[in-house]
């Protein structure tokens, strides 16, 4: 049973799962009734729109009868942020990292910028000064965890099958199973996609966002949710510079068009070029998470 | 296609206020989308349309209402208006800008049986 948000899926294995997690209701499984029948029913027999939840009441309208013909429309205020569950999830999510001392870094990139890689050399250096654990989203497949795993941390693998991000609700269920040790650092490495994730809190401390050199310069003009989202911008595989035309400083102007107060980091995770900047944000962001609030 | 996810949190809102406040229909949606916000308007109507189907929301219309991007320019000194995150200030053409509306993404109201 969930215990994030009492869902009723089953615990899944820590360490190697394919969480194929559905994280919606099951809305949508329809038995419907397409009989006519003018009869009386002395039961709640719902037949206007086959859907399977039985806790609608759907003869509640006048009398507790319902009237064909009838209208009863009305007009209801209501006012509700569209993300409001999710952000749910992701303050739960804020909370136990908060508690523990956990600084929570939010990976972001279109596919193949370089995420996984600059993760995986992060962790061989920093795995001897203190705990850290990961989260990784992909559509499909266990192959990012395991080149994780590899370098000795913790990892839980979230699938999103159909889904195009992770959220709150997903990352929650990561957690259970991942209990990250105090004082470390969670590393969330989203699924590639410069668009989705950026709408999708998770409780995360500090959102980054990669741009290789492969790609082109424009990235932030071109997914500006994603760049107002982040609060650091990391050019990645920067050891390619002398081999293709990508201008960085022309891609950190357009990255400070849509939010002047990005940081912006430049490295190699092949070379090892930059990095020591990259550590020494990550230790700031650990030692700020680490204080007693 | 986060749309898709946003019209199913749409769904899972709708069912809720269903039991609460006693409908069992729900006719039209509005949708408060600003500008600046992460979800593209024809693509919350395709997807409301096929996430709806079979529940008490099906055929209902969506109604949007779009919010025009607001922002404080620091140099002017002044609110703005900006039609998307990597546009200048219209009075400087400036760059430094920090969204103060616009990025709504809410549920307005209801009409409902």
């Amino acid at each position: 049973m969930c215990t994030v948000c009492g869902c009723g899926r089953p615990d899944m294995p820590a360490g190697k799962d394919s969480h194929d997690h559905d994280h919606h209701h099951d809305h949508g499984h329809g038995h419907s009734h397409d009989h006519d029948h003018d009869h009386d029913h002395d039961h709640d027999h719902h037949h206007h729109h086959g859907h399977g939840h039985d806790h609608l009441d759907f003869g509640g309208g006048l009398g507790g009868v319902h009237v064909p013909g009838l209208s009863q429309a009305r007009v209801v205020r209501i006012e509700q942020d569209i993300l409001a569950e999710n952000n749910r999830y992701a303050d739960g999510n804020r909370r136990l990292l908060a508690e523990r001392g956990v600084f929570a870094v939010n990976l972001m990139s279109g596919p193949g910028a370089g995420k996984t890689t600059l993760l995986v050399r992060t962790l061989e250096d920093l795995r001897d000064h203190f705990p850290l654990s990961v989260i990784e989203g992909d559509q499909r497949t266990d192959v990012d965890a395991e080149r994780v795993r590899a370098t000795g941390a913790p990892a839980v693998q979230v699938n999103t099958g159909k889904g195009c991000h992770l959220d709150g609700h997903m990352v929650g269920h990561a957690l259970e199973h991942l209990d990250p040790a105090a004082g470390g650092i969670l590393f969330i490495e989203n699924v590639g996609n410069l668009v989705c994730p950026a709408a999708f809190d998770l409780g995360e401390a500090s959102k980054a966002v990669l741009v290789s050199v492969t790609d082109g310069e424009d990235k932030p003009i071109k997914y500006p949710d994603m760049f107002a989202a982040a609060s650091v911008m990391i050019v990645s595989k920067v050891d390619l510079l002398p081999h293709v035309p990508f201008d960085v400083d022309r891609c950190v102007e357009f990255a400070r068009r849509i939010n002047p107060s990005v940081e912006v980091l430049r490295l190699s995770a092949t070379t090892g070029e930059g990095l020591a900047d990259w550590y020494a944000w990550l230790e700031r962001g650990r030692q700020a998470a680490a204080e007693p609030a | 296609m986060h749309e898709m996810a946003l019209c199913e949190s749409v769904l899972a809102v709708l069912e809720r206020e269903a039991q609460s406040q006693s409908f069992h229909r729900v006719k039209t949606v509005w949708l408060e989308i600003g500008a600046l916000s992460c979800a593209a308007p024809e693509a919350m109507t395709f997807c409301f349309r096929a996430v709806t189907r079979g529940t008490l929301a099906e055929n209902a219309t969506l109604e949007i209402v779009r919010t025009p991007g607001r922002a404080w320019c620091m140099d002017c000194s002044d609110t703005v208006t900006v039609g998307e995150r990597y546009d200048p200030c219209p009075l400087c053409g400036g760059y430094q800008l920090q969204v103060t509306g616009g990025d709504e993404l809410r549920i307005k109201e209801l009409e409902v049986a």
